[in-house]
């Protein structure tokens, strides 16, 4: 315990010490000594990770793409599936659709590219949009994200950090997905080789090539969905604004697809080419939508990022 | 004075007009454009019909510019020209005048039907030509000869081939979907020879399609036509006015009198008129030197037709003709059907195969079938009929089937005799007419009606019959009992076999599409010579597959897009990092802000041109009612604001978002940020983790006392009050100990004892050469906690300094050394006085330096 001690200030005698002693901690306070601050070391790869990785929201997602394939296949055990159903899912890609269902329980790679397909049209997208939408605006909606800049991490790295942990969660969903349905379905169905829809069957190697190409695809796809919702991340505050909103422009998107009477500009739409993978199903991998498809996503997350970053370098920060 | 246009409203008002253009343009773009093409519509004389009149339903299409070359364009059986304006105003976009008229005995025009005779319709079509021979806007090669192209499908194209014979003023010829021989086609037989099988669903639909539409059994056909119909529908054979009807209707006579050149596509999908029928015309046409070009296209009858894909075939072949634009190309065209369908359309995709020429690009190769000779029945009344194409559908029965599993539809079991070549060691492309000898022995009857089938059996059984084409067989002459060789042809399709997969001849005795025997029949069926082994002979095109080019335009103007934006971040971001200015004077001044303007887009001024600076080692409070900028000019100096104008400096470095001089800082502004999911020890180390510095420069021990939380710094956050949070805050703030400390409300939430704590803390803080800034509303905690003090009232700056002069001001107080002898002079000198102390606070300054104003 020190001596009380008059503070030259006011004249008033030094209050006690509490009992947490911080006094004893700051007498030994060094003067200011210079430290090196390097903004390419703030907020590297791994610390974003940590504190992304703890959220619930990223364990549920994680559950509901582990259980999916887990209830699904229960479902066809428990009744086969008929060839009827699946039609109604989604205009043109509907005769490969109704023909991917009645073919889910003949092996792994089967239920793997059903279970892609139910789920590539919209749990894909929403999950991809919540892990991207819910990073710039969750932290907005914390309070900390004026924390974060004022370390300072620059504001562009601050997004380029924040945005590889969102696409890494989103391609790591988009991966998960078909190669935990396809053991599931091993393991439920067998491990016979796969059918095309359109006739053909495919050796085991053919079956992993194929779902490499549609994994790649979906990946590139889920692209423009994370871009559309990191912009919207960057634009709100609310992490629900952002996650919503890309999954309603998606919605949208989707309804004007389907109106053909829009014929010439349907095909610049932004999901326009969404379910393009179907083309690698066939007897031979046909990559013309496909590659139209890539064009389009890249241009369109070009398009987003670009917005997102410039709106995030002049924006004033009031969350 | 209020500004009606702000920054924000013009931006709307900007936005708005470039969505109505981006939106009006297109729309005025679409919908106006077809206003280029003009035209008239009257009633041209054609051939009398027994001495009657008859007037012929036209509609000229006038183009941009004329004079200009001119086409003539017929319509299908039962249609008429309406059917035709679609790929009228195509043409006539494209510089041409066309003229599409309705034929006689359908629609507008009148006379009866005559199934394209040479004295009624083909008169008609030259009546025509001489007539657009009148018009002045037609380009003429000599006095009543005007330079024209015929063009036509299916019944239209008859016309076509058969005007181009007899009226050698046409120029150019392009036949689509038509026949050679109508007597082949209705009654056709695949076996050569004579007579044929009734393809009576097809005939009889087109006979419906035509005298349906007005009264009487016959409707508009011509009466001998009618008569002769219905008597070869009865029998299910040709008397020999039908058999010279159909042959003067048809182009197989005249084909040598063809001299223009001529374009002949035909559909994959087409059963009344399959490829053969083109293939004759080709054989006929080319013989005699004419320039000739086939196409073998998707559709057909059966299948749809393309308006677009038509035009633009019969663009390629007119305008070298006609406008005497481009060359003429006279490869061989096949469209190959795909293998897959595509995701976007729903349709399939298929290739084109581009070969040398019609006839010289053909070659056969020959597979082994096996099969022992079977015995097949035909059924009494031609029922139960096995069902593989119907009229306008196509296959697409059969096909249902396929999909199914089961092929009950299409092969009836006990009606077919199959043979079955071995699973094929590579892919290989049928393209044309297959043929395959075999043997046939009647049971009890002298005639024979067969139905011989080329099948794509694949591994698993899935059996495919190529677009649901059949080729009827009908002998006649046969003894029962004795064999009969007979080499048959197999339907003309175009069709990819993959490898492993097998060739299947099929040998059937129903057919529903097909006029069948009414007597129940047996025939023993076998491979040539009755042997178990035979050949089939595959017909094969040698030729390019041309790719439709792969879309590469989208793929690099994606990958330019994305490299664009990659290059363009890299840019901005180099000429960011020059720009750090740092003012050497001001190095050693913690805080220096320079005229400090704050507008925010709806007008409203929240700084107004702050200046103060902020020495080393002080503790300046910041000071001010609410809404008086304090907090907007703590968030420019923490550089999460963009000044309208003016400078904040820090240690002479300038404060742009991301300035390096910011980690000499530590903050905490208007109330916490702490990640609720984590425990309060986690967001402190993860805090500092993302700063990048090393664990040791943190001093986490001191942060911890400072918050002072004990063990609930292992919770989560989520559970904290509202005072552990801030103190939490409070001690991130000051980890690392920073040589600038701005703190926001930092008192809110803490208990007295809390309080004094952190004053002291501040304290010493300053002590060692550190400086605070702190903004509060407690003005006796800023009293005992600042030295000095800047007060901001509405944006403005209303004073800056120590407590001490600021606090000093006002009006003077006389101080004297003895207070009690004073009292005395003053009473001697009769004044009342008492002696009191001077409560001057800082409240009282405060509040009359901007009281006045509220």
């Amino acid at each position: 315990m020190t001596e009380p001690e008059t503070s030259a200030f006011n004249g008033m005698l030094r209050p006690p010490p509490t009992r947490r002693g911080a006094h004893d901690l700051l007498m030994d306070l060094n003067d200011v000594s210079h430290h090196t601050f390097r903004p390419r070391r703030t907020l590297r790869v791994g610390v974003e990770f940590v504190r992304q990785m703890r959220r619930r929201r990223t364990q549920i997602a994680a559950l509901v793409l582990l259980v999916l394939p887990l209830i699904i296949a229960l479902a066809f055990q428990v009744s086969p599936p008929t060839g009827s159903a699946g039609a109604r899912l989604g205009g043109a890609s509907g005769a490969s659709g109704a023909g991917l269902v009645s073919l889910a329980t003949l092996g792994a790679t089967n239920f793997a590219f059903f279970t892609e397909f139910v789920s590539a049209g919209f749990l894909l997208v929403v999950i991809v949009a919540l892990f991207c939408g819910d990073t710039v605006a969750s932290e907005a909606s914390w309070s900390s994200l004026r924390y974060l800049l004022a370390i300072p991490v620059p504001r562009s790295r601050l997004l380029r950090q924040k945005l590889i942990v969102a696409l890494s969660l989103s391609v790591g969903a988009n991966i998960l997905l078909p190669a935990w349905s396809f053991l599931v379905g091993g393991v439920f169905f067998g491990w016979a080789p796969g059918q095309s829809p359109l006739g053909g069957t495919f050796t085991l190697a053919q079956a992993l090539e194929r779902l490499a190409v549609v994994i790649g695809y979906a990946s590139v796809q889920s692209l423009l969905v994370a871009a559309l919702a990191f912009l919207l991340s960057v634009l709100t505050d609310a992490p629900l604004g952002a996650v919503g909103g890309a999954t309603l422009l998606v919605v949208v998107s989707n309804i004007f697809d389907s109106i053909t009477a829009l014929d010439p500009y349907r095909q610049f739409l932004p999901t326009h080419f969404q379910y393009s993978w179907l083309d690698a199903l066939g007897p031979s991998i046909s990559w013309n939508a496909m590659m139209q498809g890539t064009g389009l996503a890249l241009v369109y997350s070009a398009v987003f990022f670009a917005m997102a970053w410039s709106r995030f370098q002049r924006k004033d920060i009031l969350s | 004075m209020r500004r009606l246009l702000v920054r924000r409203r013009r931006w709307a008002i900007v936005g708005a007009v470039l969505l109505l253009v981006a939106i009006g343009v297109p729309v005025a773009m679409t919908s106006g454009s077809s206003g280029a093409v003009s035209t008239r519509s009257q009633f041209v004389a054609g051939t009398p019909e027994a001495g009657a009149p008859v007037g012929l339903d036209t509609t000229v299409y006038f183009p941009a510019s004329t004079p200009a070359p001119a086409i003539v364009l017929a319509h299908g059986f039962g249609g008429s020209k309406t059917d035709l304006d679609s790929e009228a105003r195509l043409l006539a976009a494209h510089g041409y005048v066309v003229l599409a008229y309705t034929a006689r005995g359908f629609g507008g025009s009148g006379g009866l039907i005559h199934l394209d005779a040479p004295s009624y319709e083909i008169a008609d079509a030259s009546a025509l030509i001489s007539y657009l021979a009148t018009l002045p806007q037609v380009v003429k090669d000599a006095a009543g000869d005007p330079r024209v192209g015929v063009a036509g499908s299916s019944y239209g194209g008859g016309l076509a081939l058969l005007t181009a014979a007899y009226d050698h003023r046409v120029d150019v010829v392009a036949a689509d979907i038509t026949w050679n021989d109508l007597s082949q086609a209705l009654f056709p037989n695949s076996a050569g020879g004579e007579l044929g099988v009734f393809k009576k669903l097809w005939a009889g639909g087109l006979f419906a399609s035509a005298a349906g539409q007005q009264g009487g059994a016959c409707g508009r056909f011509a009466a001998d036509l009618c008569a002769a119909y219905q008597e070869a529908a009865q029998t299910g054979l040709p008397d020999a006015a039908m058999l010279s009807l159909l042959r003067a209707s048809s182009p197989a006579s005249v084909l040598d009198k063809i001299t223009a050149p001529t374009l002949l596509s035909q559909g994959e999908q087409d059963s009344l008129f399959p490829l053969g029928q083109a293939d004759a015309n080709a054989r006929g046409i080319a013989a005699h030197g004419t320039p000739l070009k086939e196409i073998w296209r998707a559709g057909g009858h059966d299948g749809g037709t393309s308006a677009t894909d038509l035009v633009s075939s019969l663009e390629g072949w007119f305008d070298p003709a006609l406008l005497h634009r481009g060359s003429a190309d006279i490869s061989f065209d096949v469209t190959v059907p795909g293998v897959g369908i595509s995701s976007e359309s729903g349709q399939p995709v298929s290739q084109s195969l581009s070969a040398a020429g019609a006839m010289t690009s053909r070659r056969t190769e020959q597979r082994s079938l096996t099969g022992d000779p079977q015995t097949v029945y035909a059924p009494a009344g031609g029922n139960p009929a096995a069902v593989t194409s119907v009229p306008g559908l196509g296959g697409i029965l059969g096909a249902a089937a396929a999909l199914t599993g089961s092929t009950g539809l299409g092969a009836i079991p006990g009606q077919v005799a199959r043979f079955t070549s071995a699973p094929l060691r590579a892919g290989l492309l049928v393209a044309g007419s297959s043929s395959v000898t075999v043997q046939v022995t009647a049971h009890g009857s002298t005639d024979a009606t067969l139905f011989a089938s080329l099948h794509d059996v694949a591994p698993d059984g899935t059996d495919t019959l190529p677009e649901g084409l059949v080729a009827p067989i009908r002998l006649t002459g046969l003894t029962p009992g004795v064999p009969r060789d007979v080499t048959v042809t197999l339907p003309g399709v175009v069709t990819g076999v993959a490898a492993g997969h097998r060739l299947v001849v099929d040998v059937s005795t129903t057919d529903i599409a097909y006029q069948l025997p009414a007597s129940p029949r047996s025939y023993t069926i076998a491979l040539a010579g009755g042997a178990s082994m035979g050949e089939v002979a595959v017909a094969t095109v040698d030729g390019r597959l041309a790719t439709t080019g792969l879309p590469w335009t989208w793929l690099i103007v994606g990958g330019v897009a994305t490299a664009g934006v990659g290059l363009g971040g890299m840019v901005v971001a180099l000429r960011r990092r020059r720009r750090w200015v740092v003012d050497s004077e001001l190095a050693d001044v913690p805080v220096a802000v320079e005229g400090l303007v704050k507008e925010y887009g709806d007008g409203y001024r929240a700084v107004d041109g702050v200046t103060f600076r902020v020495e080393r080692g002080q503790i300046v409070g910041l000071l001010g009612p609410n809404g008086a900028g304090k907090t907007t000019t703590l968030r420019v100096l923490m550089g999460l604001i963009r000044p309208t104008s003016g400078t904040v400096r820090v240690f002479g470095e300038r404060i742009e978002a991301g300035a390096t001089v910011l980690s000499r800082i530590g903050a905490f502004i208007e109330g916490p940020g702490l990640l609720p999911h984590l425990s309060g020890w986690d967001n402190l180390r993860l805090y500092w983790a993302a700063t990048g510095r090393p664990p040791e420069d943190a001093l986490f021990e001191t942060a911890l006392e400072i918050a002072g939380l004990g063990p609930s710094i292992e919770r989560k956050v989520k559970t904290y009050s509202h005072g552990m949070r801030q103190r939490l805050a409070i001690a991130q703030a000051m980890l690392g100990l920073p040589e600038l400390l701005v703190l926001d409300e930092p008192t809110n939430g803490l208990d007295p004892l809390q309080i004094a704590e952190m004053r002291e803390v501040l304290h010493r803080y300053a002590q060692t050469g550190r400086t605070v800034l702190i903004s509060s509303h407690l003005l006796a905690e800023v009293e005992q906690t600042c030295s000095h003090v800047v007060v901001m009232h509405k944006g403005r700056l209303v004073a800056a300094g120590s407590i001490a002069d600021i606090a000093a001001t006002g009006s003077t107080q006389l101080a004297v050394d003895d207070p009690d002898r004073a009292q005395q002079v003053l009473a001697a000198a009769g004044v009342e006085s008492r002696a009191m102390p001077a409560p001057r606070s800082l409240e009282d300054v405060f509040i009359e330096m901007v009281g006045g104003d509220q």
